[in-house]
């Protein structure tokens, strides 16, 4: 793109920062809304399951109501409790949502689609990832209430849990692929068995994909691991003391993360871009489709799990991590590079 | 107050910041208190206007504190003012889930004082309804406590069949919840057969096919069963000692049923099986309430085989009221009728206790007499009540998390626990 406005005449340098800054535009737009979209699947996703009919008033089939929804919390008072941390309270409903754009910067959307082309996009990702616990654990904190403070000593240990088995599920994937680089281990999917795209395909990866969908409805959130916001027993965990768009800030956020998490699914084992199927003619479809598809289907099971599963109680949900998943995406990550260690790389030396 | 007062005070509020969590810091020399925690009466899962306190040691309950009287409305009193007929409504609104399992110990109660025969079409009208009521209270109670642990569908699928039932309600009383359809003497007015067969179609096939599927979601759950194996176990003597009774004294495994015990109305007839638990749990007492459904088909089933016609009301025209035709020819109906509907009838003096196995255990009402048309008192035993006092003992050593499973479990109507 920075070649497109050097072309109308704008020096290097500031053709380089318009770009940059029509690519975020490009990206974060999109997304946001893709959120106020996707909250509108959910519901319907979700009403559909549970014999409902879902938003069906504002516009054609309901399909505004995330837009009307916006605009009402933005038409509210933002209420910060008087015995609140007014700067904490405030600021984690904004880190909570900028980390969750951040991550964006490393998505390949078809080869070369990219923000920032990074060699170590991964763990930038998981880096990111990894910070996104700060809002709500400071708006459980900074909310000095106790439904919020449960909320958040959970949240810290749920998603630090989960983060630890999602880094070895994706350490797996980078050694197949031998790069950090999306863009590279989106190409090394190419060609399983000659017709087959995705390492989900491969039966070493195969249980990786899915440790990784698992961990990721954990490390988003969701049911049956919504323990941070379990309405049953929080109230509504950390966003109880929230109103307007302080807590439309954590929905957003919080969806933006639902779509990466998803969009990584896709990314790091079911082929990305690619088509499903190493066949030329289904390459006429743009990448962009493809990836969007599949995002959307794994959306569909997010979306799915959330209407059919009760909820995880706190301790199982830390077995469940720590005694389940670490131990067996370990074991995985000995296998495959032992696996590896074999074929690709000349034996035990 | 002057805005210049108000500007004053205002700057003297402390700087609430400083009191942040633990409410048992100052007493600890660690300053790490066990953290209290109001649960309700304004919580997504307190059914109702339950209020807990609670007393947290990080995610564990130390000790569960019930407060009650939220949604006391002096039922007992205000009975105490009414006409027989007039008190019977109000039994409606008790436990608002099964209105008609309230009515039923009401006037089986007056009948007993009364020494009154009620006609046989009306028995097995009322023990076919109240059935009916007992798998309407259950898709309430199952679909609740399966949401309070997580899950969301199975509540709406289970509602489905509760407003099934809601019609059919509506059908025989002209109302969906307050039915005040079962009468001293009989039940108010005779249901069209087409009703009948109505519910018998629903019974073999619509009650059947929305039942075992939402049931199937959620019976052989990991995820469900994770929530409820194990938690509150109440075993057989504590079962006793806390005077539990319905399912959750069934769910400890004692096979305690006043429908065999002390057979009301045509249960006597009636062939049913009384499920019990075997492992004393939260998720005994939900599959006994789940078998209690199955059960209650079969009681309609044999109900609709058996039942007779006739009359619905007694022949007794001091109680039942005579019928419209006569009183257009008959100076004595004329007579019956202005006096049942503006002194209502006189109950002989005497007091006594019927208890009857209502949706949610037992449910007894306790009346005194003094001869006039108006008792002179009338305790209820709520079933809530007693299972409530145990929620302390049951609690203790549990998870947050539990304490919504436990009182899904325990199906708790604070209409019928306040009364």
């Amino acid at each position: 793109m920075t070649a497109f406005f050097q072309s109308l005449g704008l020096p290097y340098e500031w053709a380089w920062f318009v770009a940059t800054i029509a690519g975020i535009l490009l990206i974060a737009l999109p997304v946001m809304i893709s959120v106020a979209m996707i909250i509108y699947a959910d519901r319907k996703i979700w009403a559909a399951m549970a014999l409902r009919r879902g938003p069906n008033v504002v516009g054609p089939l309901g399909l505004l109501q995330s837009f009307a929804d916006g605009l009402k919390v933005f038409l509210q008072e933002t209420i910060v409790p008087s015995a609140a941390n007014k700067g904490l309270f405030l600021l984690a409903p904004i880190i909570t949502f900028t980390v969750a754009l951040l991550a964006w910067a490393v998505i390949p959307f078809d080869v070369g689609v990219v923000l920032a082309d990074i060699n170590v996009g991964l763990l930038y990702i998981l880096a990111v990832s990894s910070l996104g616990v700060y809002g709500v654990v400071l708006a459980g904190w900074a909310s000095n209430s106790k439904y919020p403070f449960f909320s958040a000593m959970r949240a810290s240990a749920q998603m630090i849990s989960y983060e630890v088995s999602i880094g070895f599920t994706l350490i797996t994937v980078v050694l197949w692929a031998g790069s950090f680089n999306l863009t590279e281990i989106v190409q090394s999917q190419q060609g399983y068995y000659g017709f087959l795209n995705g390492h989900g395909f491969n039966p070493l990866l195969f249980p990786m994909a899915v440790v990784f969908l698992i961990s990721a409805l954990a490390e988003t959130a969701r049911a049956p691991f919504d323990l941070t916001e379990a309405e049953a027993e929080l109230v509504a965990g950390y966003q109880t003391e929230y109103s307007s768009m302080a807590f439309a800030l954590f929905w957003l956020g919080e969806y933006a993360n639902v779509i990466l998490m998803c969009m990584l699914n896709a990314l790091l084992f079911w082929g990305g871009y690619l088509p499903p199927f190493d066949w030329a003619p289904l390459y006429m479809v743009p990448g962009i489709i493809w990836l969007l598809a599949k995002t959307l289907f794994f959306f569909f099971v997010f979306s799915w799990v959330k209407a059919t599963v009760p909820r995880y109680r706190y301790d199982q949900l830390m077995r469940l991590g720590w005694k389940i998943f670490l131990p067996l995406s370990l074991f995985f990550v000995f296998i495959v590079s032992g696996f590896l260690m074999l074929t690709r790389y000349g034996g035990a030396a | 107050m002057s805005a210049e007062a108000l500007e004053q005070t205002e700057g003297q509020v402390p700087d609430k910041r400083t009191v942040i969590v633990g409410n048992g810091a100052g007493s600890d020399p660690d300053g790490i208190g066990n953290y209290t925690v109001n649960f309700g009466p304004q919580h997504p899962a307190a059914h109702g206007v339950l209020r807990l306190v609670m007393e947290m040691d990080g995610e564990i309950v130390e000790r569960c504190d019930p407060h009650i009287g939220l949604l006391h409305r002096g039922t007992e009193k205000l009975i105490e003012h009414k006409t027989y007929l007039q008190a019977l409504p109000y039994f409606d609104r008790l436990d608002y889930c099964s209105p008609l399992g309230m009515e039923h110990s009401y006037v089986l109660a007056v009948e007993k004082l009364l020494n009154l025969e009620v006609p046989e079409r009306a028995q097995y009208l009322r023990v076919f309804f109240a059935e009916l009521t007992r798998i309407c209270n259950h898709m309430l109670n199952l679909g609740s406590h399966v949401m309070d642990v997580g899950a969301m569908t199975p509540n709406l699928w289970l509602f489905e069949i509760r407003e099934d039932c809601l019609n059919f309600f509506e059908r025989a009383s002209g109302a969906r919840m307050h039915s005040a359809w079962f009468r001293p003497g009989g039940v108010h007015q005779d249901v069209p057969l087409k009703l009948l067969t109505d519910i018998a179609d629903w019974l073999d096939t619509r009650l059947p096919r929305l039942f075992e599927d939402a049931i199937s979601l959620v019976a052989d759950n990991r995820i469900f069963k994770q929530r409820n194996v194990d938690i509150a176990i109440v075993p057989k003597a504590d079962a006793l000692k806390w005077g539990f009774s319905g399912p959750m004294i069934r769910g400890s495994g004692i096979a305690w049923d006043i429908r065999k015990s002390q057979p009301y109305d045509v249960y006597d007839r009636m062939e049913f099986d009384v499920p019990v638990g075997t492992n004393y749990d939260c998720y005994d007492r939900f599959m006994v309430r789940v078998e209690e459904v199955r059960q209650s088909a079969r009681i309609m089933k044999q109900c609709l085989q058996q039942m007779p016609e006739g009359p619905i009301m007694t022949l007794d025209r001091k109680v039942g009221p005579p019928k419209r035709g006569e009183m257009k020819s008959s100076m004595e109906s004329l007579i019956h009728h202005f006096k049942l509907y503006t002194e209502g009838f006189h109950v002989p003096a005497g007091e006594v206790y019927v208890a009857t196995e209502s949706p949610k255990g037992e449910f007894g009402v306790y009346l005194v007499s003094d001869g006039t048309n108006k008792p002179y008192r009338c305790k209820i035993r709520p079933t809530a009540f007693s299972h409530l006092q145990a929620m302390d003992h049951l609690m203790k050593g549990h998870m947050l998390a539990d304490v919504t499973a436990v009182l899904g479990a325990m199906d708790i109507v604070f209409g019928e626990c306040d009364r």
